[in-house]
């Protein structure tokens, strides 16, 4: 991938994600989370994962952060409902913030960033990404989708309580 | 430098012919819904008195018309997310006709070029996800235009677009189980085989059933009668676009029109042979009777590309016709229909094309 096209693109995702945090709007917040997802799956693409890039667009800008709108729309949550914290909150998420730093920069020092090795053939590839999930991953994959399988149960389990 | 002249010669090409696809059909519906109704109809936009020559009213006039009335923004309303709405609900429906082919090959000078603006991978994937990236447009247009009418009809709008976009997924999920790709451009070269020697394999003889569920998923998805609840001028004076005026408006109208000619375009390729010409192959006709006629590589793509718009017209004025026969469902007969007819239905599709492809089709390893 081109240096300048990732500074670019890594530039306007950091400005997304700032926007989801700062703007004071809940539906701004939404629509600049659905911006940073969606320069997100640009930058998997310049890392030719076309596959990861085009699942992040359908699960997370395609089908969770309309549900987030949902939630916002039909609670009718007015701008003046989001403070941004107290003292205690603005602490709290700055010494995380800090310790997720210090993490970042500890696992990145260990790595050597050199150029590029040649990739192997059908890198990013579907069939190549299934395959993985079929056979190495096989466990964790179906593991995943019982989880997600709970999870429904669970939702119309509570959904039918209220009748 | 080419490279990128050929890539934009191509994307203007596909947008030509959605555009072109697109005139036609509002000019068709004219036409047809005056036929249905047994009514005279658009007889007046006759030029110099040929009246065929009205269809350059529709291409050009009405456009312009829109283009030039005022731009109404109505007072508290949301104005950055007012102004983006319209073009959130069009731009990704337009981009989406990226990975639809629209041709085999082209050989110019020794380069032969894919007829397909972005040869994707992932091409079905993507057009899943651009289909979900509309329903932004209608959820904004209804929230920011601070209107209670607007919001009833992005809710309904957006709901309905969530609860049939499952049922095309899973039809789409088994024309990839049949032709075992993602790329659209391999799906329709693949329907260029013959079945018994004389039959053209197109993607409906194998799923018939995911062609039904698909194409009622996809009107769903365009909005437009029988499933026109977002909008609905009897209830909801115009829905998630009430507040809009002017080229917005245009825009909103535009977005339905565009998802119409997209239903036709993957219609078409997925299930109808895209641009394959029946016994056409890249040195010309090989007809079944042992017959050839011989054609130049240049005549043979032309009739490629003439033959994918021809397919297109024909699912746009199916379309047409749909709209104008059947009356609006109730919003419960429409959320019956989505989620206890067509989902269903294509799940019971994915298993017995899995069931046929792995016991049947797959020599025993």
């Amino acid at each position: 991938m081109n240096q300048l096209l990732f500074l670019v693109l890594a530039a306007l995702t950091v400005l997304g994600a700032l926007g989801v945090v700062l703007r004071t709007n809940p539906v701004h917040s939404a629509l600049a989370l659905v911006a940073t997802l969606f320069l997100l799956s640009v930058l998997f693409v310049g890392l030719d994962a076309q596959l990861v890039a085009v699942l992040q667009i359908i699960v997370y800008a395609g089908a969770i952060v309309v549900l987030f709108l949902f939630v916002i729309m039909l609670l009718n949550l007015q701008t003046d409902v989001r403070v941004l914290g107290g003292g205690t909150l603005v602490a709290a998420a700055l010494a995380g913030g800090l310790a997720l730093a210090a993490l970042l920069v500890a696992a990145v020092r260990g790595a050597s960033p050199g150029p590029r090795g040649a990739l192997p053939a059908g890198f990013g590839a579907t069939v190549s990404l299934a395959h993985k999930l079929f056979t190495d991953y096989l466990l964790s994959f179906e593991l995943t989708s019982i989880l997600l399988l709970v999870a429904v149960v669970g939702a119309v389990a509570l959904a039918q309580k209220k009748r | 430098m080419v490279d990128v002249a050929i890539v934009a010669a191509k994307a203007l090409v596909v947008v030509l012919i959605v555009l072109l696809t697109m005139g036609h059909g509002v000019f068709f519906e004219r036409k047809v819904s005056a036929i249905i109704q047994d009514r005279i109809g658009a007889n007046r936009a006759s030029i110099f008195g040929v009246a065929a020559l009205g269809i350059i009213n529709t291409l050009v006039a009405d456009p312009l018309k829109f283009l030039l009335k005022e731009d109404i923004v109505p007072a508290n309303v949301d104005r950055l997310l007012h102004f983006l709405a319209p073009v959130l609900s069009v731009l990704p429906l337009l981009v989406t006709f990226a990975v639809v082919p629209f041709g085999d090959v082209l050989v110019v000078g020794g380069r032969s070029i894919d007829l397909q603006a972005a040869e994707l991978d992932v091409g079905v994937l993507y057009v899943l996800a651009m289909v979900a990236m509309a329903v932004y447009g209608v959820v904004l247009a209804g929230w920011a235009s601070n209107n209670r009418w607007s919001l009833l009809g992005a809710v309904r709008g957006s709901a309905q677009m969530i609860s049939y976009e499952i049922a095309m997924g899973l039809a789409l999920i088994a024309v990839v189980l049949t032709y075992e790709t993602l790329d659209l451009q391999t799906i329709v070269r693949a329907q260029g085989a013959l079945l018994w020697g004389w039959l053209p394999a197109w993607g409906v003889l194998y799923q018939p059933l995911a062609f039904v569920v698909f194409m009622t998923a996809g009107i769903a998805e365009s909005k437009r009668i029988p499933f026109d609840l977002p909008e609905s001028e009897s209830e909801l004076v115009s829905g998630y676009f009430t507040e809009y005026s002017g080229a917005k408006h245009l825009m909103f109208m535009m977005s339905d029109f565009v998802e119409v000619v997209l239903v036709a375009a993957l219609v078409t390729t997925l299930f109808f042979g895209g641009w394959q010409v029946p016994y056409l192959l890249r040195d010309g006709f090989h007809f079944p009777g042992g017959s050839t006629v011989p054609l130049p590589s240049l005549a043979v793509t032309g009739l490629q590309v003439l033959a994918f718009v021809l397919k297109l017209h024909c699912f746009t004025l199916l379309q047409i016709v749909i709209r104008w026969t059947l009356p609006r469902f109730r919003y419960d007969q429409l959320m019956r229909l989505g989620w206890q007819g067509l989902l269903p239905l294509s799940l019971a599709n994915v298993v017995a094309s899995a069931f046929v492809i792995v016991f049947l089709q797959r020599p025993a390893a």
